[in-house]
């Protein structure tokens, strides 16, 4: 079990970024996918991370949400360890109570949905509130109700996710990541499994949660109009490592390196 | 037919005995098959050496076997005996739940990755992960197979009958001993144990179709009373029986 | 009263001798199973015949194995042995299931092959047996495997029409010697011993075949 030498408390604190990886590393057997990572995001910033496929950009959401556990390094949410905990004044990797209670603060939107068929909407969007934070039924049932007005699909609450396309699918799972009320929201190429007459709708709804809430964001997309509209930041990947960062007007109307210019180049014809 | 009219509350109250250690057994098959299959997808080792240990050795040993072994050797070795329905109902339950056993585990690993990322997601705990989303889920893929191991326990218990218990083939068994009608007895029985068949097949219809109206995925064909008669579609290869 | 190791040692012959008539039994009443299963699931191709051969056989798959074996051994003529009307009817009674199987690994050839057969003029023979079949039954194998060990498993029934097999030298000689304990746990632990490693083999089987 590796053990590091950061002493408690020198994460970042309150006031300090909300996420920070530190030295991430991650490896799928002999294959690295994230190289000695470091990067921080600040409360309410929105982060958009571009890059070619393969290069890490997805892996660093599913490490955020606890999907996969990092190699090497300390993944750090809101001042406290998410990888790791602390242990004897040393930090362990942690474990699964741990990590609980840390990735609470953190919602996630799959590029696939992933709403339960076994139940109906409103059922997917209170399950987690009532069953996880214990919030009461009845307020979690006008919370649905609330969140579904949002994302326009009032009518739908007693549907079955079969029976909704998947654009309304993936609207009602924004819904559901919502309803936990996460302080962090990542969203996965959250339109890269629809249709394209139907991807509008869904940037709509994350458009609306962007101007009307403070959710700190990471988004993988490939909507590059989109990641200029709402990102204050753009991190641009390749082969595991951060090759260019900045405003989305400079990473898009400016890049610096040639890289990244390549790959604008690549997804913008 | 005669024979069999004159004699059918014979063949009705073998017939109840022999529908009662079904359904005992398949209850006690049920629970076993629970809660070892979710022993087998646990991370835990020893759990899951436990699940291992238990199908293993009840897939191995036939029921019959296993029965008699409680009917005759426990006496021997303890000072109690043993009821012989309880040790049909026990014989048969061990032996089916660890057939069922295996069903469940298989049914809960087939529950789709990204379902239990979205519980990840949701910060569900263990229990609740399992209860709301992989039971459900993986309920619907157990039950064609659950109804073919009814069958199976349904049709085995007729082994009651070797250690004088009074079962629909006991029935069939002293009729014939009776009246020396050989044919006349066994139709009878025979064509009784069709009927709880059918009747068994129908129910576990009736469950499928709700568990799979709960998943939203009920084909449109496979609707009125005509789909429930119909023989089962061709579920996993050799699905009945392992 | 406890395990007596002499007594255990006395009756393993007698164990051992049925062993071999259960085994015997198991292995004849397989490949009968094997072929009649695939005969039926032939014939439940053609029309007419083929809705009566099904409806004779969910019958016989609904029925305990134990009275079909009864009820056929109180028919049969008397020269007919005990065993033979065992492995008929174990063979019989299997074939209804191995049937189901040979049909899902017939179904599940791809439709390609059937057209690619009809493209090439193929007479029907050389259709079934050149390239159906071959496919059909290779992606059955574990199945059918499945269903041997089953059969095993199943012999034991044979005692109630006093074949010879182990059960039945298990029974007599516990109602010999009014001794159940050692040779019930024996024959337990000689089905274990059968049934374990064919399970671990069959897994291979599947490993192997399932890929295909």
């Amino acid at each position: 079990m590796p053990q590091y030498e950061t002493p408690l408390g020198a994460g970042p604190g309150a006031g300090g970024p909300l996420i920070r990886f530190d030295g991430v590393v991650k490896r799928f057997g002999d294959n690295t996918v994230l190289d000695h990572l470091d990067f921080t995001v600040a409360p309410g910033e929105r982060v958009t991370l571009i890059g070619p496929s393969g290069s890490g950009k997805t892996t660093i959401l599913r490490l955020l949400m606890t999907l996969e556990q990092v190699t090497d390094g300390v993944i750090w949410v809101g001042g406290e360890p998410l990888s790791h905990m602390p242990k004897g004044g040393r930090l362990v990797r942690a474990n699964e109570r741990h990590q609980r209670r840390v990735r609470r603060q953190i919602g996630m939107v799959f590029q696939q949905f992933n709403l339960f068929p076994n139940m109906t909407v409103r059922q997917n969007i209170t399950e987690g509130p009532v069953h996880s934070l214990g919030v009461p039924r009845g307020e979690a049932d006008r919370r649905a109700a609330e969140l579904l007005e949002m994302v326009d699909l009032a009518d739908k609450i007693d549907a079955h996710p079969t029976q909704l396309s998947g654009g309304q699918q993936q609207r009602v799972a924004i819904a559901r990541a919502l309803a936990m009320r996460p302080r962090i929201l990542l969203l996965d190429e959250v339109t890269s499994a629809l249709d394209p007459e139907l991807v509008t709708g869904v940037l709509d709804v994350l458009r609306t949660v962007a101007e009307t809430t403070d959710i700190t964001m990471l988004l993988v997309t490939h909507e590059m109009q989109f990641a200029r509209d709402v990102s204050h930041r753009v991190l641009m990947f390749d082969q595991g490592r951060i090759v260019e960062e900045g405003p989305p007007e400079q990473i898009f109307g400016d890049p610096r390196e040639e890289r990244t210019r390549a790959f604008l180049h690549a997804v913008l014809d | 037919m005669d024979f069999f009219i004159d004699r059918l509350p014979l063949y009705l109250s073998g017939a109840g005995t022999t529908l009662v250690i079904t359904l005992l057994g398949a209850a006690l098959a049920f629970v076993l098959a629970m809660v070892v299959g979710m022993l087998g997808t646990l991370r835990n080792r020893a759990a899951r050496a436990v699940a291992t240990g238990y199908t293993e050795t009840f897939r191995g040993v036939a029921a019959l076997v296993l029965m008699y072994w409680m009917a005759f050797a426990i006496p021997q070795l303890t000072p109690y005996e043993i009821d012989p329905v309880f040790a049909a109902v026990l014989a048969l339950g061990l032996n089916v739940g660890a057939y069922g056993a295996e069903v469940v585990r298989a049914a809960i690993n087939a529950v789709p990755r990204a379902q239990i990322e979205a519980t990840i997601a949701l910060n569900m705990s263990w229990w609740r992960r399992t209860r709301s989303v992989v039971l459900p889920q993986a309920w619907a893929q157990m039950l064609p197979t659950f109804g073919n191991l009814v069958i199976e326990l349904m049709k085995a218990t007729a082994i009651v009958s070797l250690i004088g218990v009074a079962d629909l083939t006991r029935v069939a068994q002293e009729q014939r001993a009776a009246t020396g009608e050989t044919i006349a007895a066994f139709t009878g029985a025979l064509v009784v144990y069709f009927v709880i068949a059918q009747l068994l097949i129908v129910g576990m219809r009736l469950l499928e179709r709700r568990a799979n109206r709960r998943l939203g995925r009920l084909p449109a064909s496979d609707t009125g009373l005509w789909a429930l008669l119909r023989p089962p579609p061709a579920t996993a290869i050799g699905g009945g029986r392992r | 009263m406890t395990w007596d190791w002499e007594f255990t040692g006395k009756i393993i012959p007698d164990l051992l001798d049925g062993l071999v008539v259960t085994v015997q039994a198991t292995l004849l009443g397989y490949v009968l199973a094997l072929v009649l299963g695939l005969a039926v699931a032939l014939a439940r191709r053609v029309p007419v015949l083929g809705t009566a051969v099904f409806a004779v056989m969910e019958f016989i798959r609904c029925t305990p194995l134990l009275v079909q074996l009864v009820f056929v051994f109180y028919l049969a003529p008397s020269y007919v042995s005990a065993f033979t009307v065992g492995v008929a009817v174990l063979g019989v009674h299997y074939a209804a299931y191995t049937a189901e199987v040979y049909r899902s690994g017939i179904e599940g050839v791809p439709p390609g092959q059937w057209e690619a057969c009809r493209a090439l003029s193929l007479p029907p023979h050389r259709t079934w047996g050149a390239v159906v079949l071959p496919q059909a039954i290779r992606r059955v194998i574990p199945a059918l495997g499945n269903y041997l060990i089953a059969m095993f498993k199943d012999t034991p029934l044979l005692f109630a029409i006093t074949v010879g097999e182990l059960m039945y030298q298990a029974s007599r000689i516990g109602g010999v010697y009014f001794r159940y304990l050692e040779a019930m746990t024996l024959v337990g632990l000689f089905f274990l011993l059968v049934s374990v490693p064919s399970a671990v083999l069959i897994r291979r089987l599947e490993r192997r075949y399932a890929a295909v």
